[in-house]
């Protein structure tokens, strides 16, 4: 059992996600930061799917009721077993009785706990996914808070096998300004020409308005719609504004064209404002660790070199497995 | 009319297909039907298919079907789409609304500087904006022709909804100028020409009209109508709003928390060429099974 002595400020338990229902409007959810979340699994050897705490910013203390295993991804923080800082990126052995907490992110802002055996929580249309908007899964669909005790789906108590640690060299670069490649299209043509390079040229910010659902920026120009002498019908009078529509993960839109709003893994699933491109998969993660105020640039790329980014992704991930898992 | 869908893809996961620029009954059918057709293909690599009012988003895992392989796929059902009317087998749902109501009002109240008239209430500018002489003829015409849902989505189960009535008698509003952060739950409301009705409380910006005592988005609900979904609505349902009063609304609410609200649900047959031919007679082209 592992008791929540705070809950941080947002931390919510998420797996890789639930496929399946956006057309009914349930997000995929599940870890903001996919790989680092894939990462602390292995670390502790679970499937890459089990269920792990997400927090964000200023993490939860928790205190650990039998021996376990556990692994700290993600955001840069100092990891403090009781007393003493421990490394991220590694297994951590973990006595019956032991506080882990956390500082705040030097850089980054979520990070990733896994527990040997996976964080329990009802299955809810096949996933352990917390989804806040919906209230569903996780626990009660809600934040943790003092006082939440959490079970692993395997018993705790036997002894997890060592991994090695992910090596820094291995590990998405996190230079800033972010570089958030886009495949330009869907209602791009909404725009002018002019507010198109814009887009693309200028420095944005992260506002405080950001969360898990979408990303807010501001900071680059005022952003202009082509004019239409007759808007469509049932599309609404703003320039930005269309006939409400699903939304891609990933997605960039700037209602009334003041803040570009990147929607993220609890997306909204549609609505009435001009998308103009969306985030290639392979940066999708680089967003989660976006902090209030951090830089960011779009870069438009082909299908063709998303598809390379993607591929380049796996392989990276694939070589941090074998080297994790390999036999100690 | 023929139209001509636009292809384009959202990133290298999402394939979107804009069916038509503006709403129109026709244009939702095609979208409703693509996805039918695309989704008994069961392709292997396809994990969201999507329809809304006048589009339709597919989301593929690119490792396992290349995007212009499902982007042809698409396209070859489409292309043997065009000129066919079709029937919906769907369901018709009474559902009542206790229009004009102390909840939503006090709601616009608090957010009164993003709106078009602060003055007035939502639904008080919604009459006044038809040229309406009272509230009470705007709820009758919101209540008098069925609506049916184009779109389920936004957040959890909220359904976008149009109303079967010629164009030129669509009720159409502005949005809010800034979106509200609240709305209460099961709020009615409107933007565009589309009704919405607000699944879980949370953030909107359509101009609020009432609320409606029927929850249609719970998770292990004792209420009968969710044993087949935790989501109650699906494209395709036809609704249409049953005025209540604030008794008859507190009595139903209070049957939803006991888990004992029963909803009128008729399974029919919705013929989109009969609408089409008659708009102004949209209970022809609906047939009780």
């Amino acid at each position: 059992m592992i008791q929540v002595l705070d809950g941080g400020l947002s931390t919510t338990i998420q797996d890789l996600g639930r496929p399946g229902y956006y057309h009914v409007g349930i997000p995929l959810s599940g870890a903001a930061d996919i790989e680092a979340c894939t990462i602390a699994n292995w670390l502790v050897r679970n499937e890459a799917d089990a269920a792990v705490l997400e927090g964000t910013l200023l993490g939860p203390k928790l205190q650990f009721h039998a021996d376990t295993a556990i692994a700290v991804t993600g955001a840069d923080v100092e990891v403090k077993v009781n007393d003493t800082v421990h490394p991220m990126w590694e297994q951590l052995k973990i006595k019956k009785g032991d506080v882990v907490s956390f500082g705040y992110p030097k850089k980054g802002a979520r990070i990733y706990i896994a527990v040997a055996g996976g964080i329990d929580a009802p299955l809810v249309l096949g996933s352990r996914s917390t989804y806040l908007a919906g209230g569903i899964g996780g626990l009660s669909g809600r934040r943790l808070k003092e006082g939440d005790s959490l079970s692993t789906v395997q018993q705790q108590g036997a002894p997890t096998a060592a991994t090695h640690g992910a090596p820094a060299e291995q590990l998405r670069d996190g230079s800033s300004p972010t570089l958030l490649r886009v495949v330009s299209g869907l209602f791009s043509y909404r725009l002018t020409d002019r507010s198109l390079d814009a887009f693309y040229n200028d420095e944005w910010k992260v506002t405080n308005e950001s969360d898990r659902m979408g990303y807010r920026f501001s900071g680059g120009r005022k952003i202009e719609f082509a004019p239409r002498p007759i808007p469509p019908f049932g599309a609404g009078s703003d320039p930005s504004n269309i006939v409400d529509a699903g939304y891609p993960y990933g997605s960039i839109q700037i209602p009334g064209g003041i803040e570009p709003i990147i929607l993220h893994r609890d997306a909204v699933s549609g609505g009435g404002y001009a998308t103009i491109g969306a985030v290639i998969s392979a940066d999708m993660d680089k967003i989660a660790q976006l902090q209030p105020n951090a830089k960011v640039r779009f870069q438009m790329v082909s299908m063709e070199e998303a598809l390379e980014a993607r591929k380049a992704r796996k392989h990276r991930l694939d070589t941090l497995r074998d080297h994790i898992k390999r036999p100690v | 009319m023929t139209m001509v869908s636009e292809y384009s893809f959202g990133g290298d996961e999402h394939l979107f297909v804009k069916i038509s620029e503006s709403m129109s009954i026709q244009a939702f059918a095609k979208a409703l039907t693509i996805a039918e057709r695309l989704k008994a293909k069961n392709i292997d690599g396809v994990t969201e298919i999507c329809p809304a009012n006048a589009s339709l988003l597919v989301r593929f895992d690119p490792d396992v079907i290349a995007p212009e392989k499902i982007k042809s796929i698409t396209e070859e059902i489409d292309g043997t789409l065009s000129g066919t009317a079709t029937n919906i087998d769907t369901r018709f749902i009474t559902i009542p609304v206790f229009f004009n109501d102390p909840w939503t009002t006090a709601t616009a109240q608090k957010f009164r500087d993003r709106r078009q008239e602060p003055d007035l209430s939502d639904i008080e500018f919604a009459a006044k904006s038809h040229n309406m002489a009272s509230v009470d003829e705007f709820i009758h015409r919101y209540s008098a022709a069925p609506w049916i849902v184009t779109m389920v989505g936004f957040v959890a189960g909220l359904p976008f909804c149009y109303q079967l009535v010629p164009n030129s008698e669509q009720i159409q509003l502005p949005k809010y100028l800034r979106p509200r952060t609240d709305t209460p739950k099961l709020t009615i409301a409107h933007g565009g020409c589309f009704c919405s009705y607000y699944s879980v409380r949370g953030a909107g910006g359509y101009q609020m009209l009432g609320i409606s005592p029927a929850p249609i988005f719970e998770a292990d609900s004792k209420l009968t109508y969710f044993q087949d979904s935790m989501i109650f609505f699906k494209p395709g349902d036809i609704i249409k709003y049953r005025p209540i009063s604030q008794k008859e609304y507190e009595r139903l609410a209070d049957e939803a928390n006991k888990g004992t609200l029963q909803l009128d649900i008729k399974n029919v047959t919705f013929s989109i060429e009969k609408f089409m031919n008659d708009p102004s007679q949209p209970n022809l082209a609906i047939e009780e099974k």
